[in-house]
Parts: C-alpha cells; structure tokens; sequence
C-alpha cells in the first residue's frame, strides 16, 4: 500500500468545491453564482488534471492531515474512480454553464437560485470524495452528504410537488443511509476495519457477512433506485429545476452504484453466491422493462425523462450476474467479464451524457411553454430546433442504436451474455431497446406533427440549446476513446475482475 | 447471555422497527421518527461492538465514527422535519396520501 | 492489389455532407439546399464511376477505421456491392431532379432534403460495407433517416404510418443486432466474402449457427418484406411520391434483399446454406409472398398501393432466386435487384406524376389518362410490361434467369410460381394500361401543374421517361457488355467457382 504515490489532487479534489462552495455563501445572489460557476470550472479543471496525474503514474493515494487509518482517512484514486470523477467533471461542467445562463434568463426562466451553487458544490465534493473513498465509513459519510445536497437541489424550486417529492427522497435517502450503515457496523464488528483493500482479504464467510452483505445491498438499492425501490426517483427527478434533474439523473445515482458494484467485487467476494448475481440481474431486468414502459405511458416529458433513469440503471444491475461466475468456471477462463465490465461502464457514461441533455432540452421546452405536456411539442419543433435534434441524438444514444456509446454499452452487454452462456437476459435487452425506442419516437414524431395555433411561447436562449446538444453529442463521442478508456481503467483496480463463486464447502476470495 | 449481546439484539430489533415504521406508516412525522430509530438502532449495534472487544478500555474506533454518525442522521433529520413542516405549511398536509 | 483508400468513403460522404449541411440551412435557401443536393448526386455517381473503372482494372478499394476496441467500421469495394450502390446512386440523382420538381413549394423542404440525402448514405454505406457490423451500423441509420420520410406529409394518417413503419423496422433492427452479436462472439468479426468461416464453424456449432441464421433472416427479412412481415410497406404509401419511389426501388426493401443476398452468399456461403437446408425455407416464404403479394395488388384501387403491393411480390423473387442454389437464379436473383429497382422507381413516379398533375389517386379514375399524359404512360407501360415479364423489358430478362435456373436445377415449381406470379401480374397491370390508353376520359379537367405544352412540369417528366428508357435498354442491351445482366451474370459465375 505504502509503494503507491502520495499525491495531493484526491485531497484538492474534494477540498476545493467544499472550499468554494463556502466561500459563496458569502455572498449575494449574482456574486454566488460567480463564485460556484468558477467553482465548477476550477473543479472540473482540477478533476481533469488528477486524470492524467492517475494515467501517468498509477493509482494515487492521499492521507489526509497525516493520520494513518483506522483513525485518519486515507483517499484513494484509482483508474475506476478516475473515471468517473472525469465523467462527473465533463458531464457536470455543462450542467453548470447551462445553469449559470438558465438561472439568469431572467423573463422566461425559472428566476435566480443562488443557492443551487454552493449545494451543487457541496454535492460535488461528495461525489468525489465517494469514488475516492477507501473505507465504508467514509462512504457513509459521502452519501448522506451526497444525498442531504441532492434533496436540497430537488427541492430548491419550493414548488409543493417538488417538496412532496423532496421528502419522499430524503426518507428513501435515510433508509438506505442507515441500512448500509448498519452493514457498517456488522462489518466492523466482525473484523475489526473498515478498509476496503483489507477487508477484501480479512473478510470470512458466515452469517454476520451475509447480513451485513444483504442490508448494505438494499440500502444502496434504495439510493440508487434499483428495482423495487426505484418509487421515488420519477417524481423527484421531474419535479426538481431543469439542471438539478440533470445532475441527479445523470450523476447522483451513479454513486450509489459505484459503491454497489466496489463492495461486490472487492470486499463481499466471498459470500456472494451465483444465485444473489442472478437475483440482483433480475432486479436490473424488471426494472429495465418495467421503467420503460412506465415511461412510455407518461404523458409528460420529464416525467418519461425520469422514468427512463429507473430503466436505464436496470441495465447497470444486469452486469452483475455476468461478473459473478457460476460455480467452477475460474475468472481466468471467464473471458465475458472485460465485455461486462465496459458495458457497465458504457452504460454509466452514455447515460449521464444522454439524459443530462434530455433533462436539459426538457428544461428548455418547458422555459417556451411554461409546461411539458407532450402533446405540446410540436408547436415548438420548428421554434427549437437544436433542442428537437438534441432529443434526438440523446433518445437514439438511450435505445442504443450505433453508432452511439449506449450502442457499445448494449453491444457489449450482449456479447457478454452470449459468451457467458447466460442467454436468457438477452430477451431483456432487446426489449428494452425496443421499448425505449418507443418512447422515444413517441417524442420524435411531434417533430412532424404539423404545429397548431401558437400558445404562449416564449423564445429560449440559443446558447442553452447549444449545451443540450453539445451533451447528447458527447454520448456519441466517447466511443471514440474507448481504446484508451479500457486500457486505462484494466491498468489498475478491479476493472475486468470477476467473482468466484462459492463451491460448497469451500470459499475463494475474490479475484 | 453477555451484555453486548443484550445491546446487539437490541439493535437489530430497533432497526427492524424502524424500518417498518418507514414503510408502514404514512404520516411524515412517524416516517421520520422511524428513520431516526433506525439510527438509533445502528449506533447502539457499533457501541456494542465496542465493548464486546473491551478488554481493558473500550474500543474507540466506533465510538467515533457514532459520534460522526449522529451528526449526519441529526442533520438529515432536521432537514427532513424542516420540509415537512414547509409542506404543513403551504398544503396542510402531513402524510403522504396515495396520488402524492 | 489491396490498398486503403479513401474513396468508398468519399462515396458516402458526397451524399453525408449536404445531408447535414441542409439541415443546417434555413427554409429560404432554395438555390444553395438545390445546389447542395445536385452536387451531392453528381459527385456521388462521378465517384462510382471512377471506383467502377478502377475496379475493373483490377484495383481493390478497402477502407478500414476501428471504432473502438473490437468494433472496426469497413468499407470495401466488391462487385456486388458496386452494382448495388451504382443502382442507388444513379436513382438517388434522377429521384433528386423529380422530388425537386414534385415539392416545389411545399413545407419542410429543408428536412426532406436532408433526410433524403442522408437516406441515400445509408443506402450506399449498405452497399459498401465491408463487414457485418458496418453493414448493421447502416441499416439502422437507414431506418432512422427514412423516418422522417414516411412522417413527412405530417398528417395523422402519416404519422400512424410512421409508427407502423418504426414498429418492423426498429423491431427488424434489433432481431439484427441480436444475430449480429451472437455471429460476432462465435465467428468474430466476419467480412463478407469470408465464407470459410462460417465453413469451418458449422460442424462444431451446428445449432447455434442455424438459429443466428434466422434470426438474422427475420431482421433483414422486415426489410425485405418477407410475408409475414410485410405490413409497413403498403402503409407507408402515404409518403410522398419520391419518397415512396426511393423506398421501393433502392433504399430500403433493398437494403433487405441485398441483405439476404450477403447473408447467403458472402457470410454463411451457398455450400453451408444449402447443406443445412436453410435454403428451402427461404424457398417457401418467398414464393408464398410472391403470390400473396400479387392476390393483394389486384384488390387495391388506390394506385400507390396496388404498386405497394406489386413491390411485396416482385421483391421476393429476388429472395426466391436466392433460395435455388445455381449460377443461372443467383443471375436472375441479383440481375433483378436493379431491374426491379428502375422499374418500380418507373410506375411510382408515373403515379406521383398523376396524382400531381390531376389529383387522381385511384385506379378507377384513370380513364384516358395516356391520352393526356402520353409520356408518363408511356413509360409506366413499359415498366408494366416489365413486371409482367415480356420481353424485351427488363423484367423479362430476371424471369428468363430465374425461370431456366429453376428448371435446370429440377425445382419445377418455382416455374409455376413465376407463371402464376405473371399471370397475375399481367391481372392488375394491364387492366390499369387498358383503362389509360382506350377508355374515354369522362370529363375535362384542369391541370394542377404545367409547364408550357408539356403534359407535366419538365421536372417530374423527364426523370420518369429517362427510367422509363431504362428499363428497356436493360432489357434490349442485356446482352451488351457492362449491362447490369452480364455484371450479374459475372458476380453469380464467381460464386460458384470452386
């Protein structure tokens, strides 16, 4: 452990937005949003520079205050995380500079929020310092904090439906908060510690680690809004400000499943059996088609926006099953887990890109009619065009049509299946894909409808456009550095590992 | 039976109680009420651990990450009263009905 | 020789890059969005040209660029998919000049424009793709850019159409993707023309690569309009005239014939497909449409439909002479791949001209219709005659082909099917002839559109007299050097050389 850098940027990467975040609430309304906007821009700057710090040299490590664990924290950045502090950097810095001009629109927008800044801000720093993390504790501590700024941002507009939602979150929020804690508290009283890389190698199988394993589980399935716990996404995401919907669709429930899929693979490995990757897989397919269709019923546009995040996660839970390894088959030999692990990947990164700009185009359909009723739709095609192309290129990255990253997301998902001979989540893939398909033309049709009698429309500012569609382009982009993006991350940590499953009797640690 | 043993199965009972009463009931002060036995329930399993390993002096790992937990699920807590009463507020609802 | 070169994708990008770039205009810009498009076509037909040339010189033209990891996009230059995309190339620029004509003044002109442009891309990238994957990548862009096409009158009628269309197509499309994956993970990334792969693989695993082949089949099959899933294609008349020539002659109904074509000949190989009998599979849902299709036309009044109908049935023949193994079928099997194409593109312009020029939509109201549009008429009665099969329009030559074959390979039946088919054909084409040329036009009607003493605007006649020409100079000069038979006859000799 102690052969890895020390480098300063995990600490900078957490300490900055926190400082930043501070600082503006110092300051009046325009001079917060300065200040967070400059926030935004240091931190993803920052975030950009640790990547190539960790592309250079390896996994970086940070003590902080010099405190050695148990007792002090130590961060720890390896290419996972890097990953996908560069996504959350990418993906979030649009998001600010479209919030930055939506909040400032001022007839036709929302109004001013300052304090989206200081907790987009604060958010940030949690997410970093949750894919950073290298102890339960302190990712306990960064998903509360996490989610105590997500329910503030999705409350922020103070509209009753958003309150109502908010508190719906918050408590979902708290369950899974206290139920993984209580995982926590199992684990620690079993061995002793708290840090990831020892537990993986201290943790014994036995009733204590099942519990432990299955209360973590469900509360990061609340958090993450898995299958069935997913009730409170839709109506909090629709509900909340256009870009605070983006942030939590694209960004937020990430983290629940970075946690989700680092304790399965490196700590819990030796008492998770085929059957619970199965279940967990399961969970993922429900959800895919069950979340799809919901959207396809909704009859407004962010709320088929948000019911698409329930299905669009199921995906996320349907690499499980193909990383745990049924009995006898080695990991060596396992040679579907790279395909999984880069669908998961994909997936992770094609979303947030892809409905970021669907929640931001949905912003600005919502900014000219003052609602979100599809139907409405078309009298706008002709108005917003960027926006109509960008719902476009987001929906067809979410159906996962090539050449778009949701396109090698799905390609990747199904190789892995065919070549772990698990065939039968396959219908659920193309399924999906058709079901989204769905909802997605239900949107693209509108923009051939011929418009009607004009409402009141109200023109939207073309650089806002512009951001959408910037964002539903880079889910297309990033195919392109795939190359690199899976040599990278198979360079350090545990991407490309699998599960060995207990055999009778015996117990394998994980790979 | 040892005392830490008491203590755990205490917490595990907490815990479970608190989470049905999340899920169960539907008024907002009793669901937070629920979240907050959870926590209890969870900081009582973490001391207990503690004094189970006691040989001469209690383990101090867990009582400060209890210390640091309670910090959290307070604020949490606070936060979650906060919206309800914002809520009661502007509706004059306090529980969730079933199209909300 | 094999060389990379950039020219197969210059081939694409002359129809991509006015594609985009018209989206980008606005309505107004009516001489740039012409000019943009025009040059598009030219350059894209020049530029086949020179690859055709090329490659009869013996130049190879293979273009590789890899996606990411496993992915690698190629485009290659054989001889079928030349012939292929010379065919969409040289209807795209004559389609061009017609829907200038046809949507003059209309709305949306922009959007048409880029998508039809964009649709042709697609269709060439189909042709000119070099494996698997790069052909799946383009016949999922097709559907999308042809979407908007379908939708593109804006009516509700249009757009439930739409849906019809999206619901087989996006369906067809990801049964695809299925068999695309599943070929991929247990042959690899396979190239066309690799037959001894699949060769090679068939004895280990027998099964697997029989279901991958129907799957794969179904999904090209949606486009082909394989009884029973031809449903979108009658429903999608209601797109405008040029759309619904492009549709039906080059984009998308081929781009699953073709498919099928590749699927049998350069992916699974004629010896595996015949051996494992998927062939006669094939054999009976073609012949089944083929009839099926014809029993259809001969009930529908509305003209584009009947033609939609004529399309479901004249499509399958090509899927037909693909099931009987033997040069002679894979001749008329390929060879009707184009003759089809001009043909249909032919009637659908000659309906468009009709409907345009007097607003007549039904057959019933055809009355003396050659009278007044002689040119028009004219050319749709040699592509009538053609899709009859007599001679010496092209029609004939892909059911001389398909006809002897058939005999010589001791598959009667297919004769009878063929005869019964022109029977048919002839059932509900020449009764359309009969009434245009010597029924009595009941009353005088104005013109919807004009130009000076022309029967119809100069934009909409010429493109339908010039495949109208077509279509009888592939017939007459069969036998010439270059025609599309002896390039056909040329690619079916190569097949079966051992």
């Amino acid at each position: 452990m102690t052969d890895l850098l020390t480098s300063p940027y995990p600490a900078l990467l957490v300490g900055l937005p926190v400082l930043l975040a501070t600082l503006s609430l110092f300051f009046r309304t325009r001079g917060k949003a300065l200040v967070g906007l400059l926030g935004c821009l240091l931190t993803a700057g920052l975030a950009i520079v640790a990547f190539i710090e960790v592309a250079q040299h390896g996994t970086v490590i940070h003590i902080l205050g010099g405190w050695e664990p148990p007792l002090g924290i130590m961060l720890r950045m390896d290419s996972l995380a890097a990953v996908f502090i560069g996504m959350t950097a990418v993906v979030g810095v649009f998001i600010s500079l479209y919030a930055w001009q939506y909040f400032r629109a001022d007839e036709s927008g929302p109004g001013e929020f300052p304090l989206f800044w200081p907790l987009w801000l604060f958010l940030w720093a949690g997410l970093n310092g949750l894919f950073l993390s290298n102890d339960l504790f302190n990712l306990f501590v960064t998903i509360e904090v996490i989610g105590i700024c997500a329910v503030a941002l999705a409350v922020l507009s103070g509209k009753t439906t958003a309150m109502f939602a908010g508190l719906r979150y918050l408590l979902a929020a708290i369950t899974g908060s206290m139920a993984y804690l209580f995982g926590v508290a199992l684990i620690y009283g079993s061995t002793g510690t708290l840090d990831l890389g020892l537990l993986g190698q201290v943790l014994e199988p036995g009733t204590t680690t099942t519990f432990a394993l299955l209360v973590i589980t469900f509360g990061l399935m609340v958090k993450m809004a898995g299958f069935p716990f997913h009730f409170w996404l839709p109506p909090a995401h629709s509900a909340a400000l256009a870009p605070v919907s983006a942030l939590l669709s694209a960004l937020v429930v990430k983290g629940a499943f970075y946690i989700l899929l680092r304790l399965w693979m490196e700590v819990f490995g030796v008492s998770i059996t085929y059957a619970a990757g199965q279940l967990i897989g399961l969970a993922g397919a429900i959800a895919v088609i069950w979340g799809s269709w919901q959207a396809f019923m909704q009859t407004s546009l962010k709320l088929i926006v948000a019911h698409s995040s329930v299905a669009q996660l199921g995906y996320l839970l349907m690499i499980f099953p193909l990383l745990i390894l049924a009995p006898g088959v080695t990991a060596d030999s396992a040679d579907w887990l790279s395909p999984a692990w880069t669908a998961g990947i994909f997936q992770v990164i094609a979303h947030a890109f892809a409905k970021a700009s669907f929640f931001l185009s949905a912003g600005l359909i919502i900014m000219a009619l003052g609602h979100d009723r599809i139907e409405s739709l078309r009298d706008l095609v002709g108005n917003m065009r960027i926006t109509a192309m960008a719902i476009g290129l987001a929906g067809v990255s979410l159906i996962g049509l090539p050449p778009s990253g949701g396109f090698m997301a799905k390609w990747m998902l199904l190789k892995g299946i065919f070549l772990s001979g698990q065939w039968w989540w396959a219908p659920v893939v193309l399924a999906g894909s058709l079901l989204t398909a769905g909802y997605v033309f239900m949107l693209l049709r509108l923009a051939f409808a011929p418009a009607r009698e004009m409402g009141t429309f109200k023109p939207v500012p073309k650089s806002l456009e512009i951001v959408a569609l910037i964002l539903a382009l880079g889910s297309f982009l990033i195919v392109f550095p795939a190359d690199y993006m899976i040599q990278f991350l198979e360079s350090t940590g545990v991407f490309g590992s699998g599960i060995e499953s207990i055999v009778e009797g015996g117990a394998y640690g994980n790979d | 039976m040892e005392t830490y043993q008491i203590y755990s199965l205490t917490s595990a009972v907490l815990f479970v109680i608190g989470l049905g009463g999340v899920f169960i009931s539907r008024h907002f002060i009793k669901k937070i009420i629920a979240t907050i036995i959870m926590g209890g329930g969870v900081f009582l399993s973490f001391v207990s651990f503690a004094e189970r390993d006691a040989l001469t002096f209690a383990d101090p790992v867990p009582h400060a990450l209890v210390i640091t937990g309670i910090v959290v699920a307070v604020a949490s807590a606070a936060f979650a009263l906060a919206l309800a009463r914002r809520i009661y507020q502007l509706t004059g609802e306090e529980s969730f009905t079933k199209d909300k | 020789m094999e060389t990379t070169s950039v020219l197969p994708l210059l081939i694409l990008v002359s129809s991509l890059i006015p594609g985009t770039l018209i989206l980008l205009l606005r309505e107004e810009q009516v001489a740039l969005r012409t000019f943009l498009n025009l040059s598009g076509a030219v350059a894209k037909v020049g530029l086949i040209a020179w690859v055709f040339v090329g490659y009869l010189r013996g130049q190879e033209y293979t273009f590789f660029f890899r996606l990411a990891l496993d992915l690698t996009f190629s485009l290659r230059v054989d001889q079928l998919g030349l012939f292929f995309a010379a065919l969409s190339a040289v209807l795209w620029l004559v389609t061009t000049l017609y829907a200038i004509g046809y949507l003059e003044g209309g709305k949306h002109r922009r959007r048409f424009f880029a998508f039809f442009s964009l649709c042709v891309t697609a269709s060439t990238g189909i042709a000119l793709s070099g494996n698997v994957l790069t052909f799946f990548i383009f016949y999922e862009f097709l559907t999308l850019s042809t979407y908007p096409l379908v939708v593109h009158r804006g009516t509700d009628k249009a757009v439930e159409a739409g849906r019809t269309y999206l619901w087989y197509t996006i369906g067809g499309g990801t049964v695809l993707f299925l068999g695309v994956v599943g070929l991929f993970v247990l042959a690899g990334p396979i190239y066309f023309g690799q037959t001894e792969i699949i060769a090679d693989l068939i004895s280990v695993y027998p099964t697997q690569l029989s279901i991958l082949f129907f799957i794969l089949l179904t999904g090209l099959a949606v486009k082909a309009a394989i009884f029973p899933l031809h449903g979108w294609l009658p429903v999608s008349m209601v797109a405008p005239a040029p759309v619904s020539a492009l549709l039906h002659a080059v984009a998308v109904v081929k781009a699953g014939a073709f498919g099928i074509v590749r699927l049998v000949y350069d992916v699974y190989g004629i010896g595996v497909a015949e051996h494992m009998n998927y062939l006669n599979v094939l054999a009976v849902f073609a012949a089944f449409t083929i009839i099926y299709g014809s029993l259809r036309a001969l009930f529908q009044d509305d003209f584009k439909k009947r033609l939609a109908y004529s399309t479901v049935s004249q499509l399958s023949y090509i899927a037909l002479g693909v099931a009987i193994p033997g040069v002679l079928t894979s001749t008329g099997a390929i060879v009707h791949l184009v003759h089809q194409g001009i043909m249909k593109i032919t009637m659908f312009f000659a309906a468009g001209n009709v409907a345009e020029t007097y607003g007549y939509k039904n057959i019933s109201q055809l009355n003396g219709i050659g009278r007044r549009m002689p040119f028009t008429m004219g050319a749709f009665t040699i592509a009538a005659f053609g899709m009859i099969g007599l001679p010496p329009v092209a029609g004939f030559i892909s059911k001389w082909y398909l006809g002897l074959g058939a005999v010589e390979t001791g598959s009667y039946w297919v004769v009878f099917v063929l005869l019964a088919s022109s029977a048919l054909n002839a059932a509900y084409f020449l009764p359309i002839v009969y009434r245009a040329w010597f029924y009595e036009p009941e009353y005088e009607v104005s013109r919807l559109r004009s130009s000076g003493r022309l029967e119809t605007q100069a934009l909409l006649l010429i493109p339908v007299v010039v495949t109208g020409l077509l279509s009888l100079a592939a017939g007459v000069f069969a036998a010439a050097g270059g025609s599309p038979l002896s390039i056909a006859r040329e690619i079916a000799e190569k097949l079966y050389m051992p």
